[in-house]
């Protein structure tokens, strides 16, 4: 079977990231750019199953600039097979890059759609699920275990008090867990293969989807700093402390 | 204007994080229903009926919603929603963020996840890049659907209220999911999202085995709920259902207790707006200390004994 795999071009999960002083956003130049983390699992997901035989042909999509290319490259250089690069230079919301997706899943017809469960850059938590809505296809969110048994995957979540299993009926969208497992590091040899794996870049109107947002950021702040806390030097200190100048305990 | 809150539940309590939507719909102003959609949910919707700020409970009673599988109960909401509901909430919690981006997508509307603050009727506050920036968010859609993060707003009361219990007919079962089955930790510890105290746990404490030795009478002391960093869980010492952070819960307790954490970004987004932050930890560098109130430099298998006898 196809699998498709979504993935998104972020600032590195390692980055300290400032906010402009204007409060148009985040400033985002010169700063280290990778794959999503959990558009890493995803990746690492599809080509277990294909090294498994689950899976014969593992496709990657990313949404965004041209320079999502290399998030691509580097899906491929772990084991993608080919590449499709909707480019736009405009902002995209969540609905709108589900929209896309469905466009690419109603061409590509893949069988297994992963995602990550969420962008560290906006936090959203809501592409895989509004794809779901969008395909009317089943949901496996927040997956730790993914089991694929002829027509249907038995998926094991992540849920508030512990974990969850449902099976679901192929085609079926499936969005990571950290937990899901360890992405490997693309070698040197793969990274080579992979710029000559095919890449096609198609634009939003390919798929009749406009872009934009219906939400707008009217501005983007720094949090609250805290109060510079206090070295306590003993346990004494600190009981005495947490009762009479905090008084939580 | 009328609101459609959407009931976290296990089909026989309400999650207080319900609570802290209402208060939130509160905020907005407007008309509050909530939905119970469950199976053999009746003292949920008699619970919800009693919330004050309610005016209406509508409750969908059936097979299909026992296990709150999104393909089922997004269809359901979306239909209510439709008709004539100008707000969707539902809580950030593992349910609310499964179900809700399905609802908006089925009603074609973009949705704001994670609310901490409202602004007005249509603008709200969310955090991006694991809390490390607020961005101010106006919708322009016809409907609102968005999370609410329960630790940014104060419960309402949970009794007072005298809404009336309403039957939804209307069942929907997509058929192309089903719950296999599930593995609840059991707790005899106040839930961690809405504990007045939190003891968490990092890589410092070296096993599970320590874990529970180090923390378990803290916690036990201080009626705390516990926590742990993302390195506790993947080094296995507790389950995942544990982990605060960015990717884990959020917590904003009175009391937040980081022993053996060395304090990384994704966990910061999950605590730092707690209101007391103590860290324990054997490094005078360690990031958590920069967002402790106190901290304390020390071996935790020996400070932590000592903190438990003089409590």
């Amino acid at each position: 079977m196809k699998a498709l795999v979504a993935v998104k071009r972020v600032v590195d999960a390692n980055v300290k990231v400032r906010v402009k002083p204007d409060n148009s956003g985040v400033d985002l130049t010169n700063v280290k750019m990778s794959i999503n983390p959990f558009c890493e699992i995803a990746v690492e997901e599809a080509v277990r199953l294909k090294e498994k035989g689950t899976v014969s042909e593992i496709v990657v999509v990313s949404v965004g600039s041209k320079d999502a290319q290399e998030q691509i490259r580097s899906a491929m250089a772990l084991g993608a097979d080919r590449g499709i690069l909707v480019e736009t230079a405009d902002e995209v919301g969540a609905l709108e890059v589900a929209k896309i997706l469905k466009g690419v899943v109603d061409a590509e017809k893949p069988e297994l759609i992963l995602l990550g469960k969420q962008a560290i850059d906006d936090d959203s938590n809501q592409v895989g699920q509004m794809l779901g809505a969008l395909l009317g296809a089943g949901q496996g969110t927040f997956a730790s275990e993914v089991k694929v048994d002829g027509g249907k995957v038995q998926v094991t979540r992540e849920v508030d008090g512990g974990l969850q299993t449902v099976e679901l009926v192929l085609p079926a969208i499936i969005t990571t867990d950290l937990r899901l497992n360890e992405p490997r590091y693309a070698a040197l040899p793969n990274i080579m293969k992979a710029r000559k794996k095919p890449l096609d870049t198609k634009s939003p109107a390919d798929y009749g989807v406009a872009t934009g947002t219906k939400l707008k950021t009217i501005k983007v702040e720094a949090p609250a700093e805290r109060k510079a806390g206090v070295q306590v030097k003993s346990v004494d200190e600190l009981v005495e402390k947490l009762k009479n100048e905090a008084k939580v305990i | 204007m009328s609101i459609l809150v959407i009931a976290d539940h296990n089909n026989q309590t309400l999650n207080g994080a319900t609570l802290n939507v209402v208060a939130a719909a509160q905020k907005i102003g407007g008309d509050i229903t909530v939905l119970v959609a469950g199976s053999g949910a009746q003292a949920v919707a008699d619970a919800a009926a009693k919330v004050a700020g309610v005016s209406k409970v509508l409750l969908a009673d059936n097979a299909a919603y026992a296990n709150q599988l999104a393909e089922n109960v997004a269809g359901l909401v979306a239909d209510i929603a439709k008709g004539g509901y100008k707000y969707v909430l539902a809580a950030s919690t593992t349910t609310g963020k499964n179900i809700l981006p399905r609802v908006a997508a089925l009603l074609d509307v973009s949705m704001i996840s994670d609310i901490i603050a409202v602004e007005s009727a249509n603008t709200f506050k969310r955090p991006i890049y694991a809390g490390n920036a607020i961005a101010t968010v106006q919708s322009d859609e016809a409907i609102i659907v968005g999370t609410i993060r329960g630790t940014a707003f104060d419960a309402v009361a949970a009794e007072g209220g005298s809404a009336a219990v309403e039957a939804v007919a209307e069942a929907k079962d997509a058929g192309i999911s089903t719950f296999v089955s599930e593995e609840i930790v059991k707790l005899d510890r106040p839930e961690l999202t809405a504990a007045r105290i939190v003891v968490s746990g990092g890589r410092g404490v070296g096993s599970g085995e320590n874990y529970h030795k180090v923390l378990d009478p803290l916690a036990d002391k201080l009626g705390a709920a516990q926590g742990a960093s993302r390195a506790a869980v993947d080094a296995g010492f507790v389950p995942n259902d544990f982990q605060v952070g960015q990717t884990g819960k959020i917590v904003a307790p009175d009391l937040y207790m980081a022993i053996g954490i060395s304090g990384a970004i994704q966990h910061l987004a999950g605590m730092k707006d707690s209101k007391v932050i103590v860290a324990i930890n054997k490094d005078e560098e360690a990031p958590i200390n920069s967002v402790a109130d106190y901290w304390l430099v020390g071996d935790l298998n020996t400070v932590v004994p000592e903190l438990v006898s003089k409590l």
